[in-house]
């Protein structure tokens, strides 16, 4: 039996064709993914290329308002831009973030949680009280200082050039411990299994033990805690963004599209804010869905009503 | 020529917060090449924490205090932790009481199987393994071996996956294997059925078996000699079927009285009166001296060391005369 056939028969699938709200996160989400991935194809416009921005054209409200124009779908931001386009480019940024932040978060969280939670004792105390500290302070103040440092260090024009990794970094180092105290608490309960102790007789080294037999246990919890830190860590970066520390206006993720039109909302150009905010949400609100989901299937006591 | 497993003056000591506690008090026994010997004794008598020190994998707060575990001539109590590795699981394996729990619930079992053999052994190919596997699978009569390998462990019966269990534990083709309550948790059709496996695997391959038990029926049924151990001591050793035909410690007795087929139909059952001290207040002398219905002065002040009885089997018991013996000489 191949693998699609054993998935076809397994319980996720099973649960999932009977769920019309996941299907439909999924669909959604696989549409904004693919957008993003294929973004220079499918975008009408490059917003990168200042000889294809046209500071007349700012502005355009979206096509069927009165004064929109056919060229532009979804109007012109203040310096021109097609909208279409930079919400496009702009949220192919913030799933670059948002799965880089979760990738670094969670090799960290991951590691740090499975070897503390199993050999227990010193290290294991000086991890989870790491953790704590961490957890006490709000990753914004934390991203507010670096990027502040940052900027004054390399000057803000270089700031834009390295504006992903860092924040990649930034979001990903602040939200570790979500990792740590989830797998370590699976870890907990599975060191005392048999198994465990089996492997132990069997001869295999304590690293072997973590990675080959107790991992693979913790699995579903990491799988679960991985879509809400997706929809996170993107709704994170929106935030950094819009507050100015996260992506610049000329390479513009969906918070900082946000923030460029949140000025000229009163003067009636509501498209600007309005159009990448509801774009935020969806994205997010299907990755969200979709976690729901996964709970649901991977720990059945939490049966709803 | 040097035994298979000589256990020698075997001491394990428990630190606790509240005091130190002596699990095992000076037990000894050897195990020639391809010999089956039963370790008999109640719950907390000291028969497991004894077979989880011959491959020194005591649990935290417990450590071997002093005696030797000389296997093949070598200490495993003091040797470094990489050669114990090299030991444990591929020339001595052991089998636990549940198959339940001991296979990892998310790996298949040729995942299982050939992990064990890689950690062993990292340079064999993949297919190798795989070989290997399917031989042992075969070996313990799992039928269709090439689909069952691709099989998670809630696919299999309590009775196959012991089996599988045994499968891993020959992986290696190791020369001792420790069985601790292999079959308790099977029921009687299943136990009779993995007990001859056992034997036969054993007998095949000349190898070692150490079972841990409490059940002196099985006992009877696969070994050859036979140890009984109360309270941290062996109390009684010598060939099986001597022991259990005429056993020379009042325990032992005891023991047997209260298998339900030695009481008549209709009758009451036979049981041993009191309970086995807890390890923190063994009585001095003799350790069953509070519950022994032939108890003399001389056991509640002085400790008897194992002594001939009077079928050639060794007994700790004061009711045979004394006699400097070689204590780990059966």
């Amino acid at each position: 039996m191949n693998r699609l056939d054993k998935f076809r028969e397994s319980f996720l699938w099973y649960s999932f064709k009977r769920d019309k709200v996941a299907i439909a996160s999924l669909i959604v989400l696989m549409v904004l993914f693919l957008a993003a991935i294929f973004a220079p194809l499918i975008a009408p416009y490059n917003p990168y290329d200042p000889e294809m921005i046209d500071i007349m054209n700012s502005e355009i409200p979206p096509a069927w308002e009165e004064e929109g124009v056919a060229e532009f779908l979804l109007g012109t931001d203040s310096q021109g831009r097609d909208m279409l386009s930079t919400m496009i480019y702009g949220m192919r940024i913030s799933i670059i973030i948002g799965l880089g932040a979760v990738a670094l978060q969670a090799i960290l969280g991951v590691l740090i949680g499975l070897f503390a939670g199993y050999h227990g004792g010193r290290l294991d105390a000086f991890f989870m009280r790491a953790a704590d500290v961490q957890l006490s302070f709000s990753y914004l103040m934390v991203a507010i200082f670096m990027s502040a440092i940052l900027q004054a260090v390399v000057g803000v024009a270089k700031f834009g050039e390295i504006a992903i990794p860092f924040l990649v970094l930034v979001i990903g180092l602040s939200q570790w411990p979500q990792y740590a105290r989830t797998v370590r608490a699976s870890v907990l309960a599975e060191r005392k299994k048999e198994y465990v102790e089996a492997a132990r007789v069997a001869g295999f080294t304590s690293s072997r033990i973590i990675l080959d037999q107790i991992f693979p246990n913790t699995l579903s919890p990491i799988l679960v805690l991985s879509t809400i830190q997706v929809a996170n860590a993107v709704m994170s970066e929106a935030a950094l963004s819009f507050l100015g520390l996260g992506m610049p206006i000329d390479r513009p993720s969906l918070g900082s599209l946000i923030n460029s039109g949140f000025e000229l909302i009163f003067s009636g150009a509501w498209w600007i804010t309005a159009l990448p905010g509801l774009l935020l949400v969806i994205l997010v609100l299907s990755i969200n869905m979709l976690g729901d989901f996964l709970r649901d299937v991977f720990n059945p006591k939490l049966y709803k009503g | 020529m040097t035994s298979l497993l000589e256990v020698k003056d075997l001491v394990i000591k428990f630190a606790l917060r509240s005091g130190e506690v002596t699990a095992t008090n000076g037990v000894s026994f050897t195990l020639e090449k391809g010999e089956r010997l039963g370790l008999v004794g109640e719950s907390g008598a000291g028969k497991s924490v004894t077979g989880f020190s011959i491959i020194n994998l005591i649990s935290k707060p417990g450590y071997i205090a002093s005696g030797e575990v000389n296997f093949l001539g070598e200490n495993l109590a003091r040797v470094s932790d990489e050669r114990i590795r090299s030991i444990r699981g591929n020339r001595i394996s052991m089998i636990f009481q549940d198959p339940m729990m001991t296979l990892n619930p998310v790996l298949t079992i040729g995942t299982q199987m050939t992990e064990t053999l890689h950690q062993h052994n990292p340079k064999m190919s993949k297919e190798e393994a795989r070989n290997i596997a399917l031989n042992k699978l075969r070996k313990v009569h799992i039928p269709s071996p090439e689909k069952r390998l691709d099989q998670y462990p809630h696919e299999f019966s309590g009775g196959m996956r012991q089996r599988i269990i045994i499968a891993i534990a020959l992986l290696t083709d190791p020369e001792l294997i420790i069985a601790d309550e292999p079959t308790t948790a099977l029921d009687v059709t299943i136990q009779a059925e993995i007990m001859d496996l056992l034997m036969e695997l054993c007998e095949t391959d000349d190898m070692g078996l150490i079972l841990i038990t409490h059940d002196l029926a099985v006992v009877a049924q696969v070994t050859q000699n036979i140890a009984v151990m109360y309270a941290g001591s062996v109390v009684e050793k010598g060939p099986t079927a001597q022991v259990v035909a005429d056993p020379q410690h009042p325990y032992t007795q005891g023991l047997i009285a209260a298998l339900p087929q030695s009481s008549g139909h209709g009758e009451r059952l036979n049981q041993i009166p009191g309970m086995m001290p807890t390890l923190k207040n063994i009585p001095p002398g003799c350790s069953f001296n509070p519950r022994c219905p032939h108890v003399m002065d001389v056991c509640r002040r002085q400790n008897p060391g194992l002594r001939p009885g009077k079928n050639g089997s060794l007994a700790a018991c004061h009711l045979y005369p004394a006699e400097l013996v070689n204590p780990s000489a059966v």
